[in-house]
């Protein structure tokens, strides 16, 4: 080794004054990205807040437009977005939660590569072919899991595309053909039940996600304790499983459910009406929403200045609507964290 | 046991299973149904004569400008369907979106992993998911209106509604994406490196910049790359504060038109089974595999990341 020549005291000192420069002038500029961050979120909501609440009053809320969506309230928007919301969870959470049940509690925990290996290298012994199985299935939850992440990255539109090809052209057409009379259209057209298929395809991997996540946080040996004493692997997730995940569970659905409530592109062919005189009655019905009408109001009014207003409530009422339920999801997920410290 | 128990068992497994193939077949189904209503493009001679690869990618016409060569009219008697238009209004939005996005959802990334104290690291996490929750027509509303009139006052824009605009809102939407990913990859960093680094004399922000940053570089490409997917799918935003003008520019002053905006505003009024329809089913698969591929390569990277820092923290 050789020897190091130690710095003189001064030098030291300039070098620790220039670091500690450099480091107070890094931290800061990333500091300033946070604030950045959260000057944008209040801009956003604040301008929104101030202009929305202004025109959010008891006769906007519970009137229908009036006068070429110029003047009157957004009870109609309101109602079929509710409508919408409600169908969608209808389909979306048991589903979603079904999957998510079948990928944690039904597959092997080790792992695809683990299971694999540890099938091949069991060659010549007895039970060989459970072994085989237990891969296959690895193999098979692995594959799932892959078209889970990818159903989260279809962009919306797509979905819209293909509630369009699939549900109303596909489906839709399929049961008219073989209920209704030649010519007469009733499901294969747009309307809540299909806008509610497509949505709940799009929130699907949310529930998926944040249940098996859910899932995870219920120790194994509760399971363990529950399959000695005899219970049936049904009756353990019933009764030991479900029971301790459930707020868990509810968090995904409900972060899923304020997802779907905001998102508009898939909705456009799919049921959303421009302008409804009535309200919905039935899931063949089309439906008006918030979120179009966000998108109808700001791109084709007739009278910008007029609609401003209305406008405004609008978004104000539907922000309010995915904040709330998001608020909900989270207040819920904290406090299921801070029980079950992991 | 019980028969009824172990019919009941046996069912419920039944069930369980079948949910599990729906993602499945429902992700075979999206692609397949969207495919579909494309093949005409590559069969049908009637559309065919409108609607090809070589009119989408290949034809042009006369003029002196690349506006007036490369034209997207499909509803025109003499249907012009080109879409280099609507694929560069497509980048320049990303570009936009994404030149925003990453350095400054890295930065609030690295911040609150490294520097934030517990506290305030608890205050940034809400408000990233408040971001992230907006719905992007609440955000498209915001540029159209908000955004849009303030860049056009402060930047001196010819029209309101360009590619700054839209991108800018894009943005907007991104950081949580490149926030929430790239802050898992930094906290997955082993404490191990740090320790290291410090003992070797380095700083706080060199340890970040220097050792902690490139540990986790993996997931913060990956961040990049779910977020260019996020980018090129998104609808609402750009149908409403990119102006709707499929012109071929590459300045970031024009409005622009993206292929989600572009099916979103067309669709509804197309005829079913026309050669307009099939091209923008072709616009929504080309959407749909490039999605795919994105996102996959991007779950791919964050996978091996995850699988190397487990290797190192043991």
């Amino acid at each position: 080794m050789t020897a190091m020549p130690a710095p003189s005291p001064s030098r030291v000192a300039v070098l620790k004054g220039g670091r500690r420069l450099g480091d107070t002038i890094g931290i800061a500029l990333l500091g300033l990205s946070v604030v950045l961050i959260v000057l944008i979120l209040v801009v956003i909501v604040g301008n929104i807040a101030f202009h929305g609440a202004a025109a959010v009053t008891w006769e906007f809320i519970t009137q229908a437009p009036r006068e070429g969506l110029t003047a009157g309230g957004i009870m109609p928007a309101i109602v079929g977005t509710a409508a919408l919301v409600i169908l969608m969870s209808v389909v979306a959470v048991p589903l979603g939660v079904a999957t998510a049940i079948y990928l944690h509690e039904y597959t092997p925990a080790e792992g695809l590569s683990l299971a694999w290996r540890r099938f091949v290298v069991s060659k010549g012994q007895a039970g060989r072919r459970r072994l085989f199985f237990r891969a296959l299935s690895a193999l098979l939850a692995s594959i799932t899991r892959t078209a889970v992440a990818n159903l989260a990255g279809v962009p919306s539109i797509v979905f819209g595309l293909f509630g369009l090809g699939f549900f109303i052209q596909f489906v839709g057409r399929g049961i008219d053909r073989m209920t209704g009379a030649p010519g007469q259209v009733l499901w294969g057209q747009g309307s809540l039940l299909w806008a509610a298929c497509t949505l709940a395809l799009l929130t699907l991997p949310t529930v998926i996600v944040a249940t098996e996540e859910a899932l995870r946080t219920v120790p194994q040996d509760l399971r363990e304790a529950s399959l000695a004493l005899g219970a049936t692997q049904w009756e353990t997730i019933r009764r030991v499983v479900l029971p301790s995940s459930v707020s868990g569970i509810m968090t995904g659905g409900i972060l899923g459910i304020s997802r779907g409530a905001g998102e508009v592109a898939p909705i456009l062919f799919t049921g959303a009406a421009y302008y409804l005189p009535y309200l919905p009655h039935d899931v063949t019905d089309q439906f008006m929403h918030l979120g179009y009408h966000v998108l109808i109001l700001s791109t084709q009014s007739p009278d910008v200045e007029a609609t401003k207003p209305l406008l405004y409530g609008t978004v104000f009422v539907l922000l309010a609507l995915t904040f709330l339920l998001n608020l909900t999801g989270v207040i819920i997920r904290s406090r299921t964290r801070s029980r079950h410290p992991r | 046991m019980n028969r009824g128990r172990r019919l009941r068992n046996g069912l419920m497994t039944g069930v369980f299973s079948a949910a599990g193939w729906v993602a499945i077949v429902f992700i075979f189904l999206i692609f397949l149904f969207t495919f579909k209503e494309t093949i005409p493009i590559f069969t049908d001679p009637a559309v065919r004569k409108d609607a090809n690869l070589a009119k989408f990618f290949v034809e042009r016409q006369e003029g002196p400008t690349l506006t007036q060569r490369y034209i997207w009219q499909p509803t025109s008697e003499h249907p012009k369907v080109s879409f280099w238009p609507i694929i560069l209004g497509t980048l320049k939005a990303t570009a936009v979106g994404l030149l925003f996005a990453c350095p400054v959802g890295v930065a609030a990334a690295v911040f609150s992993s490294e520097f934030a104290p517990p506290k305030l690291r608890e205050v940034i996490k809400p408000v990233i998911e408040l971001l992230a929750g907006i719905p992007s027509v609440v955000m498209g509303f915001f540029a159209l209106i908000v955004l849009a009139t303030w860049l056009q006052e402060t930047c001196g824009f010819v029209y309101r509604l360009n590619a700054v605009n839209a991108g800018l809102a894009l943005g907007f939407a991104l950081v949580p994406i490149v926030y929430t990913i790239s802050e898992d990859g930094l906290t997955a960093v082993p404490r191990s490196y740090r320790e290291a680094s410090y003992a070797l004399g380095a700083s706080r922000f060199q340890t970040a910049w220097k050792v902690v940053l490139p540990a986790a570089a993996p997931a913060v490409f990956a961040s990049f790359v779910l977020a260019f997917g996020r980018a090129i799918g998104e609808t609402m935003i750009l149908l409403m504060a990119g102006g709707n003008a499929a012109i071929t520019s590459f300045s970031l002053a024009d409005p622009l038109r993206t292929l989600s905006a572009t099916i979103a505003a067309e669709m509804g009024e197309v005829v079913v089974g026309s050669a307009h329809y099939s091209a923008l089913f072709f616009m929504g698969t080309l959407l749909f595999v490039i999605t795919f591929v994105s996102n996959s390569f991007g779950q791919w990277v964050i996978r091996g990341m995850q699988r190397r820092m487990q290797g190192a923290a043991a």
